[in-house]
């Protein structure tokens, strides 16, 4: 592994630092293709990374906020007596798991309804429903946890007095389903992608390696300790890897920003309308991840390849 | 200062190199290790500046045992031991005097010692006029001197040569056995490997002669011994 010893480090004069700076400068210039060829596997890579995290990012947020307005809704028949609601609503209270219980009545529950398909729409499209409500008063129920709706709309079949339960499970299982499908194969796809550019650096590394071998046997001879022989290679890995991570942290904000603001301007004139996590902490995050792993796969590819060339 | 105790050499492919040599040298000696093709002396060279590990025994520079030390302190041996090459392993792209400072940059050594010092060297070796050309405008002879200059540019105490003259011609031979001599008389012992008669027979030095991986022949002021 790659392990710097400590005290290499702390000892490492400034000047060293300077020639090794110079030394990994000289080796990218020298293996120019080699060196295009790997930023550019990186910069692909991590476009991917980036569009995948921002889109997962926000799928994650979005079914999180869906998850916790999943609800029960228990439609009361409508020859029940008050009496008979109460008598319900005492029985609803003992299910276990149910974390709270709203009364919704049938005039409240169609104004939520007209509401919820469209406040631009032709209201007068609605007049005949409203003369003559199709929905039965109802109870809304939450439960402490979003999966117990399926068990406790169960339970609450088999009372008496209920007309109906619904409870949005298609969607919701829907949604889940294509969040989780979409984050193997998206992960799947990168992992593929970053073991290919580690693969390409370490290539070039090897190749700028192979070149010097005379050198790193003199060094060696010499006295030349392997921190002080790897620094350059591993330099040179970690500029590959961060040079690789601009133009994707670029292209990234960039794109994120449109993305955001459409969505933001969308939200000012219709109900139908998703928030995403704002554009400044997601290009925060976003550019730091970016950089970080950028960085790890070209020290990665890097230490790979010089291992088997210390051996002297 | 150097010490091997019945130490064992097999390589991987089981050829046995170095079948038990138990040898004590003392600090400035000259020794020169003599023998046929295949005898074992490189190997012999080899472990001494440890490219290679033996197999068995203990072999002491100083007192450290070099079969025992880990990895991260061989470094710290090499500054110890100057090595000179048949094929003298300079860097092409380098001048004479980068070729030396290469070897004392790579320690870390400050740029001003740098200077003071391959300028030194390169005076002892006489190629201080030569000091901006190119490895390749040398000729043998003064291309080995280069890499004696840059063996012992660190003040080793020890300089191990293998053949350093199986290129070279007579005169170049005997130019380089001088240096060798000079750095000898400044204290540092030297250790080498050799075919040359003509040499080994007129400096009159220890001559250690080895055989199928053995000592069969130690003499102090020896000779070549075998036939030409
Ligand atoms: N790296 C190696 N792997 C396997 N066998 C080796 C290796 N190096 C040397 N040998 C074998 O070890 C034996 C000793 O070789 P060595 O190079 O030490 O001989 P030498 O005395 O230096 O010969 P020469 O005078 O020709 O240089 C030989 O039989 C050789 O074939
Ligand atoms: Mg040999």
């Amino acid at each position: 592994m790659f392990v710097m010893s400590r005290e290499v480090i702390t000892d490492m004069k400034l000047r060293t630092l300077g020639r090794h700076a110079r030394e990994s400068l000289k080796n990218l210039g020298r293996n120019g293709w080699m060196t295009f060829a790997s930023i550019s596997a990186v910069a692909v890579a991590l476009v991917l990374v980036g569009l995948f995290l921002s889109v997962m990012m926000n799928l994650n947020k979005i079914a999180g906020e869906i998850e916790s307005n999943v609800e029960v809704r228990v439609y009361i028949d409508r020859t029940a007596t008050q009496a008979q609601q109460d008598q319900l609503k005492q029985s609803l209270k003992s299910i276990g798991h149910v974390q709270s219980i709203a009364y919704q009545s049938r005039e409240k529950g169609l104004k939520n309804l007209i509401n919820s398909l469209g406040e631009g729409n032709d209201q007068s499209a609605f007049s005949s429903v409203k003369n003559e409500n199709p929905l039965p008063d109802a109870f809304i129920l939450k439960t402490e946890k979003p999966e117990q709706t399926i068990t406790v709309a169960n339970q609450v079949k088999t009372l008496p007095y209920v007309y109906k339960v619904n409870y949005g499970k298609g969607t919701v299982e829907k949604l889940f389903k294509t969040v989780r499908i979409s984050r193997n194969v998206g992960i799947v796809l990168i992992i593929g992608l970053l073991f290919t550019s580690i693969f390409l650096i370490a290539n070039t590394i090897k190749l700028t390696i192979v070149a010097r071998r005379r050198e790193i046997e003199i060094m060696k001879l010499v006295g030349a300790t392997n921190a002080f022989v790897r620094w350059p290679y591993f330099l040179e890995g970690l500029l590959i890897g961060v040079i690789g991570s601009i133009i994707p942290i670029i292209l990234v904000n960039v794109g994120y920003k449109a993305v955001y603001e459409k969505f933001s301007d969308a939200g000012t004139y219709s109900t139908f309308f998703i928030k995403l996590i704002p554009y400044p902490t997601m290009a925060l995050y976003l550019s730091l991840l970016l950089v970080v792993i950028g960085a790890g796969i070209g020290v990665w590819g890097s230490v790979t390849s010089i291992r088997k060339f210390l051996r002297v | 200062m150097l010490d091997f105790k019945n130490v064992w050499k097999s390589y991987k492919n089981g050829v046995m190199a170095v079948n038990g040599i138990d040898l004590h040298i003392n600090k400035g000696e000259f020794v020169y290790i003599v023998g046929p093709s295949g005898a074992g002396k490189s190997t012999f060279i080899k472990l001494m500046y440890r490219e290679i590990v033996p197999t068995k025994g203990e072999i002491l520079i100083d007192g450290v045992n070099l079969a025992k030390i880990k990895q991260r302190q061989v470094p710290k041996l090499r500054r110890k031991i100057g090595v000179v090459f048949q094929d003298y392993k300079l860097l092409p792209k380098l001048t004479v005097y980068e070729n030396v400072a290469f070897a004392l940059e790579v320690i870390e050594e400050h740029p001003k010692v740098i200077k003071k010092r391959v300028m030194e060297v390169l005076d002892l070796v006489k190629l201080k006029h030569k000091a901006r050309s190119l490895p390749t405008e040398l000729s043998g002879g003064e291309q080995q001197r280069v890499s004696i200059a840059r063996s012992i540019c660190n003040n080793p105490s020890v300089v191990i040569a293998d053949e350093p003259t199986g290129n070279l011609d007579p005169d170049s031979a005997w130019s380089i056995m001088e240096i060798f001599d000079r750095i000898n008389d400044n204290g540092t012992t030297v250790v080498m490997a050799t075919h040359n008669r003509d040499i080994v027979n007129n400096m009159k030095r220890r001559v250690i002669a080895i055989e199928g991986g053995m000592i069969v022949r130690d003499e102090q002021r020896g000779d070549y011994g075998y036939e030409a």
